[in-house]
Order: structure tokens, then C-alpha cells, then sequence
């Protein structure tokens, strides 16, 4: 407890957290390399951007060690727009995470798409005063991450591909996997957590409300107005797009067009409209396709 | 208007849902037994009988309001007096640089930038039963305000929750917390309803 004034408050709490990501609900957050394209995501209505060195596809190809981004350009995307900033820490990389809360980004990624770092532990979310928010493909995962302090959840999906099958795959999963949860008696609860390695409290929470404790969003693949429908009918909250705004041919375009989708993803009319003229989508990489070691989703456990 | 509600003869509070915290709104609302509905579209405006702009981020906001044209009806529902209540970015909103309905000018996120966003506890005038618990997230405070606007609060000097008529504007986020106060203070002002106990 600070005080600073006359009113004392409580900084950082988890409910100032979680709440950052209610306020970003039905928003598309948008991958961004340079000021000039935070400034062009802001302006066609990202809720919020990511700030990163490569984007996805970019990181796939390139190969090597991926990164924490240059706090250089960090800071000038934070002094280009005036909505949330988010960057991306590895996997376990605890000295990322405490660069980029000195740099007061909005949120941290705990992000497969970077190299992990460490093969075993998450970073221990809740020594941050910045809420983190990371991938799941399921249930368990999800419930660890949140156990370990996340604040947020996303699909993972298959960053970098323009393909939305593991997407799809991790929302269909989690969604199956909640509703089992309801389901059960509460004598069955504790095997459940067993079988999810998922903290018991929150097994029980998700038994009882049906629903994840903090907002999801979706992730990994995400290239059309129709794919930002999609995933928000099948229970995301809100939309993460990496490659697929900055690799097609008119990214400003096709911004407003997933933002207008996601608003009116109910709507297949006002979806068919923002699908109409955008020109072509990023360059995509069938995801069966890939080899074992290409994929990220598997990162982290 | 009122022909063409389907919810039957129960007050509806619209809630705007363009992007942001409207859910947060709903629970809070369903659980004081108001009726409500989302509005994404000018249609969707008929009929309601108070209106919601719930938190998010206001450049998204106005651009949705400006591509959906729910500028003027927005504007036509204020002046017709019907109760608005407008939380943070909600609050950015209703302000002379945005629909110019409330004689305020806001500044955004005033208080800093997440790393600063908090929880406290104040009095809020005509709200009885004590301190509110508050969430304030990236929050703006009221850097300007005409003399028919009222201030119900303030945090470091800087007004955080304002009324005007029938428009309440807060800076910060009752729909977060296990408060209902705020929105049945809100509600107290909408003819004909009885808040659920």
C-alpha cells in the first residue's frame, strides 16, 4: 500500500491486472515492428500492439536464436501511439521480463514464439508488478500458467503460418475440457486436477463458473476477417494477429477489416462486407507440413 | 420506438459493444435484475431506456462509433435526457473532444501507464453505505469542467467521478469489483425501474 496524495491505493493488484485484459475484450491486438506501423494499427483500431523485433514469419524463416526486442524500439513504440504496448519475453527468461517491466511496457508475453530459455520453469509471474499474458493449448496448461500468475490467456495456435487449424485445435480443446469440468461431481474434482496437472483451487473455480478465471484470447494463425470470426465463435475473447496484418498487401486494410470482424463476428453479413477487396493474405505455410522441430506450439509445457 | 422492443415491457439499458469491458457491465446489471442489450448498430439504440459506455480503449471506440454511424444517435439519446452512464474510456467519450455531451475534458491515461494502474477506496457523493472500491486501469481523471457539471469524487485532486443530468461519467471501473452501488446508483435514475434486491 503506497500513498500518494491523499488517497491511498494498492498498485498492480491482480484484479488492476485482469482487468487491463477485460478492457481489451472484443479488441484485435496487433503485431507491430516499427513506430510507424504502431501507428497505422492504432489508427485502423488495434486495442493494443506487440512490439517486436520479427514478426513471426519473419523469426520461422530467419531461424536462430529468437529474442526479447532492443528496448530502443520498445520505447519508440511506446512514444508513437497512446495504446497499450505489449512485448515478448522468452520462455523462463526472468531478466527479459524485469527489462521490460523497467520500460513500464502494458503487458508481457511469456511467448513461445521467442527461443525458450529455460526447458522446465515459467517465470514466476507474480514477483511482477506488469501482468503477463501467455499461450495455452489446453485446459492444464491454461490453469498453469494462471497458477504461475498470468493474468491472460491465449491460444497458441501456429504463430507465423497464416494457418488457423492449431488455433482452432486449442480453442475446441479448451472449451471441451471446461465443459467436462462442469460435469463432474465434486468428489471427481481432485482427479481431474490429477489428470490436467492444473492447480486444484483453480480446477474447482473452473468447475464451478464454467469459464477460465482470466480473459482468453486467440492466437497463432489468424490471416482473414472470416478467421477472427471464426475463433470468436468458438469461445475467444478477443484476437491476437502477428503476420497476418504486416505480411499481406495492404495491412492498413486489412486491419480495419479484422477489427470490424471481430466487433461483428456474429454477423456474417458485416463479416463478408470486411472480407470484400483485401487484396492478398500473407504468404502461409500449411501447418502439417511443417517438421517436428518447426513448430512452436509445443514450447513451453 | 417502444413498439419494437421485444423484451417485453421491462426497462433496457443498452450497452455499448463496439470493444471493451461491456460483459463486465452485463453481469453487474443482470445481477440487479436490469434487462440489457448490446449495441453495436444505430438500430440497435431503439427503444433502450438508458445507455452503458463501458471501458476499453477510445480510439477504438471512436472509430467504431464514427465507421458504424452511432455518432448522431448517440448524441440525439443524450439530449433527449435519457441516463448514460459512461465509465473510463466510456468517460472519454461523452467529453467535448469526442460526442461533446458532457461539458468535461477528459485526459487519458492520466494516472500513467498500467505499471500505475490501482485499486482504493473513497467516498462517493450520493452513494451511501461508505467508501467504494475501486479499480483504476490506465484510468483518465476530468482535466476540465463546466460550471453545470457535479463533482462526486476526486483522487489527488483531480476529478474521477462526475455528473451532468442524467449522464454519471467515472474514471474508474465499478463493473470490476463486488460493487453494485455505482450501477444502482445509475439505475435509480431510470424511469420505472425497481433494482432487484
Amino acid at each position: 500500500m503506497s500513498t500518494n496524495g491523499h488517497i491511498a491505493r494498492d498498485e498492480s493488484t491482480f484484479t488492476a491486472k485482469t482487468g487491463l485484459a477485460e478492457m481489451l475484450k472484443g479488441g484485435v491486438i496487433m503485431d507491430v515492428v516499427t513506430p510507424e506501423q504502431a501507428k497505422i494499427a492504432e489508427d485502423a483500431g488495434a486495442a493494443a500492439v506487440m512490439a517486436l523485433e520479427r514478426v513471426p514469419a519473419d523469426i520461422r524463416r530467419d531461424g536462430g536464436v529468437a529474442r526479447m526486442s532492443d528496448p530502443e524500439m520498445i520505447k519508440g513504440i511506446q512514444d508513437a501511439v497512446t495504446i497499450p504496448v505489449m512485448a515478448k519475453a522468452r520462455i523462463g527468461h526472468f531478466a527479459e521480463a524485469q527489462v521490460l517491466e523497467a520500460l513500464e511496457v502494458d503487458y508481457i508475453d511469456e511467448s513461445e514464439v521467442l527461443t525458450p530459455a529455460d526447458t522446465v520453469n515459467h517465470i514466476d509471474k507474480w514477483a511482477f508488478k506488469i501482468p503477463f499474458v501467455c499461450g495455452a493449448t489446453n485446459l492444464g496448461e491454461a490453469l498453469r500458467r494462471i497458477g504461475e500468475g498470468a493474468a491472460m490467456i491465449r491460444s497458441k495456435g501456429e504463430a507465423g503460418t497464416g494457418d488457423i487449424v492449431n488455433a482452432v485445435t486449442h480453442l475446441r480443446k479448451l472449451r471441451s475440457e471446461i465443459r467436462w469440468l462442469t460435469t463432474l461431481g465434486p468428489e471427481e474434482i481432485a482427479a481431474a486436477a490429477k489428470q490436467l496437472q492444473a492447480p486444484l483451487p483453480l480446477v474447482r473455480q473452473v468447475a464451478a463458473d464454467g469459464k477460465l478465471p482470466v480473459v482468453l484470447f486467440c492466437a497463432g494463425g489468424i490471416a482473414t476477417p472470416a478467421d477472427a470470426s471464426l475463433v470468436m465463435q468458438l469461445g475467444a475473447e478477443g484476437v491476437f494477429v502477428g503476420s497476418g496484418i504486416f505480411k499481406s498487401s495492404d495491412p492498413e486494410r486489412r486491419a480495419r477489416a479484422i477489427v470490424e470482424a471481430t466487433t461483428h463476428y456474429a454477423d456474417p453479413a458485416r463479416v463478408a462486407a470486411a472480407s470484400t477487396g483485401l487484396g492478398a493474405a500473407m504468404e502461409s505455410i500449411e501447418t502439417s507440413k511443417l517438421e517436428a522441430e518447426q513448430l512452436l506450439s509445443p514450447r513451453g509445457w | 420506438m417502444s413498439t419494437s422492443r421485444l423484451e417485453g415491457s421491462r426497462s433496457i439499458v443498452g450497452i455499448l459493444a463496439i470493444q471493451g469491458g461491456f460483459e463486465a457491465h452485463e453481469r453487474v446489471l443482470h445481477r440487479l435484475g436490469a434487462v440489457t442489450r448490446q449495441v453495436r448498430v444505430p438500430v440497435d439504440l431503439e427503444g433502450i431506456d438508458a445507455l452503458v459506455l463501458p471501458g476499453g480503449e477510445s480510439t477504438v471506440m471512436t472509430l467504431g462509433i464514427e465507421r458504424e454511424g452511432l455518432g448522431d444517435p448517440l448524441r440525439r439519446l443524450a439530449h433527449s435526457g435519457t441516463p448514460i452512464l459512461g465509465t473510463c474510456a466510456g468517460m472519454i467519450m461523452l467529453d467535448r473532444a469526442h460526442l461533446g455531451v458532457l461539458d468535461v475534458l477528459a485526459k487519458r491515461n492520466a494516472f500513467g501507464r498500467q505499471l500505475h494502474s490501482f485499486e482504493a477506496e473513497f467516498e462517493v457523493a450520493g452513494v451511501p453505505g461508505g467508501p467504494v472500491h475501486t479499480v483504476f486501469i490506465r484510468a483518465p481523471w476530468i482535466a476540465e469542467h463546466g460550471p453545470e457539471v457535479e463533482v462526486l469524487a476526486e483522487v489527488d485532486g483531480h476529478p474521477v467521478a462526475v455528473r451532468q443530468g442524467a449522464i454519471l461519467a467515472l474514471a474508474f471501473h465499478p463493473e470490476l469489483t463486488a460493487e453494485d452501488r455505482l450501477h444502482r446508483f445509475f439505475l435509480e435514475q431510470v424511469a420505472g425501474f425497481r433494482v432487484a434486491e
